[in-house]
């Protein structure tokens, strides 16, 4: 069993208005595993999930309490909030490839940590390409605008984006939702190489991608966590009553 | 009659009245449209553009100066319109969206869309032409920047809202500042949009006559000084055309026609572009 990379100790989450949608939540994040959230659709492992990287800076009126302990430190209370998002990336529900070209993409986050030397761009990009499976398909054509990519390409191309600023967690936000079955396996596949080298925090609707890919699940129910196990102990013998209701399919 | 039959006669009727609309409204437009181009593709000659006014009557006068004064007050108010137009734009895209002021300048710069150019003229010669005592180009250069802005804000303003939120998220999730995310990331996706705004807002002044009349005025030498009066096109074929000289007329008649290729040109261009963006 791992060391956690991360530990979460009674989170709770408010929206603006005070709309609570993280519940005292206290769980372990393991370091190189792929952890999965899975619950039924407003139940806040989206919002859970945008707590890591501190998206929720973003908007007024959000307030934080409890803690997320990374590094040695409480995640929530940092204010290098850039240095945060370099170490912590995300990849969302619908590829976001940014209106440049195949490289620019790449070195974008490379660009910001104020990466100018063009060897090592060059070299960084490349390395983070082959690391997302996309080399391949693109290394002849990386002048080309990203949009030229497929969908699941273009997935690709955003993993690829976020590795290549060298995160030690990539956070995922129902990564194929919007992809074709043959593009989300070649997602899944990279997942789990991926955890080689990082730990992957996953959100997601499809139970039996959680169940293929992932080593522990956790079941949120309305801004609660409900139960967390390893993966299989999980889908085959949940410990809580509202876990199996939903892994069987009887709500959600 | 059935029910369907009853609408089929509804149906024809409104269409009818709509292409005949249509039909008045484009017979209007051909109609300017072949004059202006029938009269003055004849008077089109290189002493137009390369020669100054002459005294009605002489031969080989031309329009020079009035070319020179019109990019040069064209150039000055894209100097002041354009930054500003962009500036406000993302200002209201990206920070005012959900402020109450942001609502009220998006207001306020469609009611400035509609407002009669001449309003703004005489706007600026109450500001900027009186207490200075004198019309200048700086003034004409002024009173088209301020009917730009608002058409160069409001475009920028929807082209940048046009951009997915997604996508801005995802440079905040690389580590990026806001300043950034808009420089880098929203202004490369929205940029053909906004260019092709520009364009439209040049081609939407270099008509203007108006706002001229009382700001720069007229000259009937060539000037490069801004700080005269400055001779334009518009005013002089307004000058020209009222005028009792038949070679003036016919000189009114070359301007518009090159005004109006120049004003259809860059339409036509935005629209290229434009269609070009929605391919790609």
């Amino acid at each position: 069993m791992s060391d956690p990379i991360m530990t979460i100790n009674n989170l709770n989450f408010y929206y603006q208005g005070d709309v609570h949608a993280v519940k005292n939540m206290s769980l372990e994040i393991r370091r190189n595993q792929i952890t999965a959230l899975i619950g039924p659709s407003g139940c806040g492992k989206t919002t859970f999930l945008r707590c890591f990287n501190r998206m929720h800076d973003l908007y007024p009126g959000h307030r934080y309490e409890g803690e997320i302990r990374y590094e040695g430190g409480n995640l929530l209370e940092r204010k290098d909030i850039t240095e945060l998002r370099s170490r912590i990336g995300m990849v969302f529900q619908k590829p976001t490839p940014f209106p440049m070209s195949i490289f620019d993409n790449v070195a974008y986050g490379l660009k910001l940590k104020g990466i100018k030397n063009r060897a090592e761009l060059t070299d960084r990009v490349e390395q983070a390409l082959k690391q997302a499976a996309l080399w391949e398909e693109s290394k002849d054509r990386l002048k080309q605008s990203a949009n030229s990519l497929s969908g699941g390409q273009q997935q690709r191309l955003v993993i690829a984006r976020a590795l290549a600023a060298e995160p030690d967690i990539l956070l995922f936000d129902e990564p194929t939702s919007a992809l074709d079955p043959v593009s989300t396996s070649k997602i899944e596949e990279l997942m789990v190489q991926l955890k080689q080298d990082i730990t992957l925090l996953i959100v997601t609707h499809n139970m039996q991608q959680a169940a293929r890919i992932s080593d522990r699940t956790a079941f949120m129910y309305m801004g609660e966590l409900i139960e967390i196990d390893d993966t299989e102990t999980m889908f085959t013998n949940p410990k809580q009553k509202l876990t199996e209701e939903y892994i069987t399919g009887r709500f959600g | 009659m059935t029910e369907i039959a009853k609408r089929k006669i509804v149906n024809t009727f409104a269409l009818s009245l709509a292409c005949a609309a249509a039909a008045l409204g484009l017979f209007w437009l051909i109609f300017i449209l072949a004059d202006v181009l029938r009269h003055g593709i004849a008077f089109i000659t290189p002493e137009l553009f390369l020669n100054e006014a002459a005294p009605p009557g002489m031969e080989g006068g031309g329009l020079k100066h009035a070319f020179i004064g019109q990019l040069l007050i064209t150039f000055f108010a894209v100097l002041i319109g354009i930054p500003l137009g962009i500036l406000g734009g993302t200002y209201l895209a990206e920070y005012g969206r959900h402020h109450w002021l942001g609502r009220l300048i998006s207001t306020l710069s469609d009611i400035m869309i509609s407002v009669p150019s001449i309003v703004i003229g005489t706007f600026v010669y109450a500001i900027f032409v009186k207490p200075i005592g004198h019309f200048s180009g700086y003034a004409g250069a002024l009173a088209l920047a301020i009917i730009m802005i608002p058409v160069v804000l409001r475009t920028t303003e929807e082209m940048i809202a046009l951009v997915p939120w997604e996508i801005r998220e995802a440079a905040f999730a690389l580590g990026a500042p806001y300043y950034k995310v808009i420089l880098q990331v929203v202004y490369r996706g929205a940029a053909t949009g906004i260019f092709t705004g520009i364009l439209l807002a040049i081609a939407r002044i270099a008509g203007e006559t108006a706002p001229l009349l009382f700001t720069s005025f007229n000259n009937m030498f060539l000037t490069t000084n801004m700080n005269e009066p400055m001779p334009s096109l518009t005013v002089t074929i307004y000058q020209y055309a009222m005028g009792p000289y038949d070679d003036w007329h016919e000189m009114a008649w070359a301007a518009s026609f090159v005004i109006t290729l120049f004003i259809l040109g860059l339409t036509i261009l935005g629209r290229i572009i434009i269609r070009w963006k929605y391919k790609h």
